[in-house]
């Protein structure tokens, strides 16, 4: 399977739509179904008749099983559909990767249905819908407060950029979990950080929800997990490079050790990430985005204001309804400037005592707990799949762990394993699940047997699991 | 200033203690006499012919007695054990009575060196050693009671002004000089006369031509936080306004006392000084009002001196009710209770906390009352270190803790954590000092390095008083009872804050290494569970801040039905304890996780000694006949190997589970019992 065919087209975006059955039931007015369709330069002829077909398809479905159908199998194109609202669809086709293939002389097309996992669409398309719902609001809240006009434009506006930053090509189990990386830290540090955010709190009595980051890994968050799943993946995919880029270009004129206030320097680290670039410049607010959460209530609007001090970033969500005004910031910022730059180096003095990690190890794994999101891989150099060929296993391994997954997923068991070889012999993949939380250990070991493997995943699962209660 | 005043308006916290020691007052007949080292006043009718009567701090030191009219009496005091009595008639000499209970009461007398010198006083400085203080020096003798003759110890010749004494360190000081200003400390120990080095009181005004400006009465000697110092009260003159203040000079055994601190009065007039608890109260006569420094509190400091204002706006002892004395000639006051006059010019002060008003014949302690004191420090991190200095504070610390936790008087959260970690502080050197008493015997450093005073108690259980009795100690459940308690009873405090605090108090005791109790665990998750902060109870677990323990794991597995993950974290707290193996199958087994339970006996090697009755109940509960298949077969193996035979043993009572199996699956299926 691997090395034959070099020249696989990748998986791409064939279409993605959003519709509402509801919104156009007579005929002729099918149009008025359609709230979103990408590309937008499609004829309407074309986008009505993958509206109706999708409509069709569920509808037929529906008399078969009472779970909505999720996908639709065909030889060049992959499906997935989703319902997030009542009413509301969005479908995602991604297209099959192929190959040029020689028979008897006579080259056809080859489609290797196996390199597209339901399983990772499915969580790219929910994923995408949870994103939009971050920024938006839920389709049913819009529609409260404007008309199907006013969704259509978001859906437009939010869309349009969203599906151009997609990776279809690079997506993977870490899609399935869009898990959070969580931060190592003793109880102490991790005290002092409560404390810190307990007084912004009740400092800035707009700041209703926070949340501490220390590089890309999570630390605290008064967001309800599944608020802070989404936000930490903005965070971590798009907000944080971008503004790194930005950083390592110069960009920022403004650098809080010269001087914020005018007064003595209070030299710190603090910089507003979202938010006025500069604090010497009172008409510059920057840019701050608003989100929306449901941890307190349902669709609630709040800014989004990001200040980081060194590595480490305070996440503050503030009443949407809050009128910032700039001296807000300038507070904020000799507040946190000086202990989050404290804060920051303690931490970051604890991860230099750590040792190093010793050579290349001859496993790899994938960890991930249902129950606090929490994940870790050293199968990705950089878990959040910044830059591209950062996974360190073949392809078809990846989809492998997809696979176990699936099956895993699917299985009544709470607990569950599954050993796997590959064709060629060179990988061992072994999958495990106990209770809530699941792993997957890449052992590239050619020779090795079933027991020794087995006898492998069991030193390692004592040595890295004495804290928590994982059988195996 | 105007402000402060308002403020402390009928606010008393200096009072008198409520039953004074009372006595005959002054009269032409009575002379009254206080001994400073045994704390005894002395009302000697008629020079002892009418009688004395002594009255001291207890039924012990009273005493009745009379004696012989010699003369008119200047002195007179008690040696420590009361056996001797020693008399001064005469500036030439001091007469002794034995006064054991078999003894003649014949007086034997000791006289002074050298024609021209006169006694200026005399002090018992140990069990039977006196010390003569004259204008030419001083004399040490030891009194033999049984011979009834003194021995001279020592003598120190040099031209004295007048003395101080202490008997709380047996220091004496001597002044000497045309102006009084040359100090010569002296300390008594053990038959031993320790010179120290003698030092120059500063003056404001060297009057021309000099004269003794330096007086007696400006002079105390006061053991502050267990250092000796020297207070002195200086007038001068600031922006041509006369003004007081009382210069500390630090007194030291190698080197000559050194000025530390200055207690500025900003008033001037006639002051006296008293010390309750390491607080210097200073009292005012013209104010008729008291201030208090606590040299511990603020202070600025210009790098060698420290300079302090009175700790809260000056205010007057509180009132107090006596009875008149019965005025001849008018015999219907008698009796009559009325408000004595505070600040009388009769009142005398004595070192360290003792006021005499000898006209009226009263004796009584100052008492310091915290209560007062708690609405005049607004600063309550100041406030909290002032108390944590008193004796007896502990409950005016957790009533003080408590209001800072209300809504109507809640403090910020910065302020919180300062008084957390002075309390923990505390808290911490007590647990230190508790352990270090159980290792070695202690050898407290001495008061004046060697200078170790004559004190009744022994070293051991003067530490141990320092220890318990001076600071107060606010443990975990004095907090939890007092203070934290608040939170459940009371129904307007936001959770956040509820939650903000008690983080504080946990990261505060971490930080000295305290190990935080159960109960904060569970007010915390209480109040987390309350407010269905479900991730952030979990966020917490998940860095350990909530300490793991076999109850707390209960206490989420009871959670389980409100939020499912509590499961989990409570079966991995549980694996983490080591010691819950039991629990951890209960746990399994309640939850069908049948297969699970097994995987685990077999992790922990328990198989053999689980009860099989047990898992097999479970598996028939979960109506899986595969289930239970799997959980007989696995018991039947473990049968073979213990006892090679498949049955189950009869105290096993698995005989229903047996028919159960067989029900199922047919007898065939059984193992059979002999395996061939």
């Amino acid at each position: 399977m691997t090395g034959k065919s070099p020249e696989k087209t990748p998986v791409s975006l064939v279409n993605f739509f959003v519709f509402n059955s509801e919104y156009g039931p007579r005929e002729g007015e099918e149009e008025k179904k359609i709230l979103y369709y990408y590309p937008p330069n499609t004829e309407l002829d074309k986008k009505i008749k993958d509206v109706g077909l999708c409509e069709a398809i569920i509808k037929f479905t529906e008399t078969f099983s009472d779970n909505p159908c999720e996908a639709m199998h065909a030889q060049k194109t992959r499906q997935v559909f989703h319902q997030p609202e009542k009413d509301f669809w969005m479908v995602l086709t991604v297209s099959i990767p192929s190959s040029e293939k020689e028979k008897d002389g006579q080259s056809y097309m080859e489609f290797h249905e196996d390199d597209v996992q339901d399983s990772v669409f499915d969580a790219v398309l929910k994923q995408a819908y949870r994103m939009f719902k971050l920024f938006m609001g839920s389709f049913q809240h819009i529609l409260e407060k404007g008309t199907a006009q006013n969704l259509k434009q978001r859906l437009d506006h939010f869309f349009s950029r969203y599906l151009q930053t997609l990776k279809l090509n690079q997506s993977d189990i870490l899609d399935v979990y869009c898990g959070i990386h969580f931060l190592p830290l003793d109880k102490n540090t991790y005290l002092k950080i409560q404390c810190l955010i307990n007084l912004l709190e009740a400092t800035f009595l707009q700041v209703k929800y926070t949340a501490f980051l220390y590089n890309d890994q999570l630390v605290w968050s008064g967001l309800e997990q599944d608020d802070m799943r989404y936000m930490y993946k903005y965070l971590t995919t798009s907000l944080f490079p971008a503004y790194m880029e930005q950083e390592l270009q110069g960009g920022s004129p403004y650098s809080s050790s010269t001087n914020v206030t005018g007064g003595p320097s209070t030299s710190h680290y603090g910089k507003f990430v979202t938010g006025p670039p500069s604090l010497t410049e009172p008409q510059n607010f920057g840019k701050i985005p608003r989100i929306f959460v449901n941890t307190g209530r349902p669709d609630e609007e709040c800014h989004l204001l990001v200040y980081r001090a060194l590595s480490a970033t305070v996440c503050m969500l503030i009443e949407g309804s809050f009128q910032i005004p700039f001296d807000f910031f300038k507070s904020l910022d000799s507040f946190l400037g000086p202990q989050l730059s404290s804060l920051a180096s303690d931490i970051g003095e604890q991860y230099a005592r750590r040792p190093p990690s010793t050579a290349e190890p001859l496993f790899k794994y994938v960890y991930f707990n249902y129950m606090n999101l929490a994940q870790k891989t050293t199968i990705h150099a950089d878990s959040n799949k910044k830059t591209a060929g950062s996974v360190s296993v073949p392809p078809d391994i990846m989809r492998l762990i997809g696979d176990i997954n699936a099956d895993i997923s699917r299985s009544s068991n709470d607990d569950n394993e599954t050993i796997a070889r590959t064709q060629t012999g060179d990988y061992w993949v072994v999958g495990k699940k106990s209770d809530q939380r699941e792993f997957y250990v890449v052992i590239n070991q050619k020779n090795a047997n079933l027991i020794e493997i087995n006898e492998e995943v069991k030193k390692l699962c004592t040595s890295h699991f004495s804290n928590i209660f994982f059988l195996d | 200033m105007a402000e402060a005043d308002s403020k402390s308006a009928g606010v008393h916290y200096v009072q008198l203690s409520k039953h004074p020691i009372r006595f005959e007052p002054v009269s032409q007949l009575t002379n009254v006499f206080f001994d400073e080292t045994n704390k005894q006043v002395f009302a000697v009718q008629s020079q002892g012919a009418m009688g004395v009567v002594v009255k001291g701090p207890d039924d012990k030191t009273n005493i009745n007695f009379r004696m012989e009219d010699r003369g008119e009496v200047i002195s007179i005091k008690f040696s420590y054990d009361m056996s001797v009595l020693a008399i001064q008639r005469s500036q030439k000499s001091v007469e002794f009575m034995n006064f054991t209970e078999h003894s003649d009461r014949v007086e034997y007398s000791q006289s002074c060196r050298g024609k021209t010198t006169n006694i200026i006083g005399f002090h018992w400085t140990a069990l039977n050693e006196i010390v003569f203080v004259t204008d030419h020096g001083i004399e040490y003798y030891q009194v033999i009671p049984e011979k009834k003759t003194l021995k001279c110890l020592k003598n120190q010749s040099g031209q004295v002004n007048w003395f101080v004494w202490s008997p709380e360190s047996a220091v004496m000081l001597l002044s000497s000089g045309p102006l009084g200003n040359i100090i010569n400390p002296f300390h008594f120990k053990s038959g031993q006369l320790y010179k120290l080095p003698k030092f120059e009181v500063d003056l404001p005004v060297i009057p021309k031509p000099p004269k003794l400006v330096l007086h007696e009465r400006d002079v105390t000697m006061a053991q502050i936080y267990g250092v000796l110092y020297i207070c002195v009260l200086r007038h001068h003159t600031v922006a041509g306004k006369l003004t007081a203040e009382i210069v500390l000079y630090h007194l030291q055994r190698e080197n000559p006392a050194r000025r530390s601190c200055v207690l500025r009065l900003n008033m001037s007039g006639r002051f006296a000084v008293n010390l309750v608890d390491n607080i210097i109260i200073v009292h005012h006569q013209a104010s008729k009002t008291s201030m208090l420094f606590d040299i511990k509190s603020g202070g600025e400091s210009d790098g060698y001196v420290t300079f302090y204002d009175p700790l809260v706006p000056a205010s007057p002892i509180r009132p107090f009710m006596i009875r008149a004395p019965s005025i001849p000639g008018q015999p219907g006051a008698d009796g009559q209770k009325h408000e004595l006059e505070l600040y009388s010019p009769n009142w005398i002060v004595f070192q360290p906390n003792i006021l005499i008003d000898a006209k009226l014949g009263y004796m009584w302690y100052l008492k310091l009352s915290l209560e007062p004191i708690v609405s005049l420090i607004d600063d309550k991190v100041k406030l909290i270190d002032f108390l944590l200095r008193r004796k007896d504070s502990k409950m005016v610390i957790l009533k003080v803790c408590k209001q800072m936790m209300l809504p109507d008087s809640q403090a910020s959260l910065p302020v919180i954590a300062q008084v957390f970690d002075l309390l923990n502080a505390g808290y911490r050197e007590y647990l230190d000092k508790e352990i270090q008493a159980q290792v070695v015997v202690p050898s407290l450093g001495s008061i004046l390095d060697h200078l170790v005073p004559y004190t009744g108690a022994s070293e051991s259980t003067q530490a141990m008083d320092n220890l318990r009795g001076r600071k107060a100690i606010i443990d975990q459940s004095d907090m939890y009872t007092h203070v934290l308690s608040v939170f459940g009873d009371s129904k307007n405090i936001h959770f956040k804050f509820i939650v903000a605090t008690l983080v504080e108090y946990i990261r505060s005791l971490n930080q000295v290494f305290i190990p935080v109790q159960h109960y904060l665990y569970e007010l915390v998750i209480n109040t987390l569970v309350h407010h269905h902060c479900f991730y952030q109870l979990h966020q917490f677990l998940q860095y350990h801040v909530l300490s793991d323990s076999k109850p707390l794991a209960c206490l989420l597995l009871s959670l389980e039905s409100v939020y499912a993950p509590a499961h989990q974290l409570a079966l991995d707290m549980l694996k983490r304890l080591n010691t819950a193996n039991e629990e951890i199958i209960e746990v399994l087994l309640s939850k069908h996780q049948l297969l699970s339970a097994l995987r685990f006996i077999r992790s922990v090697g328990v198989v053999d000694t689980v009860s099989a009755r047990k898992f097999l109940e479970a598996a028939k509960q979960t109506g899986d006949s595969m289930l239970f298949y799997t959980v007989y077969k696995f018991f039947e193996q473990r049968n073979i190997r213990m006892r090679q035979v498949s049955k189950f043993a009869p105290g096993e009572h698995c005989e229903p589970y047996v028919k159960y199996f067989e029900g199922l699956f047919g007898a065939d299926a059984l193992m059979p019992s002999v395996p061939s």
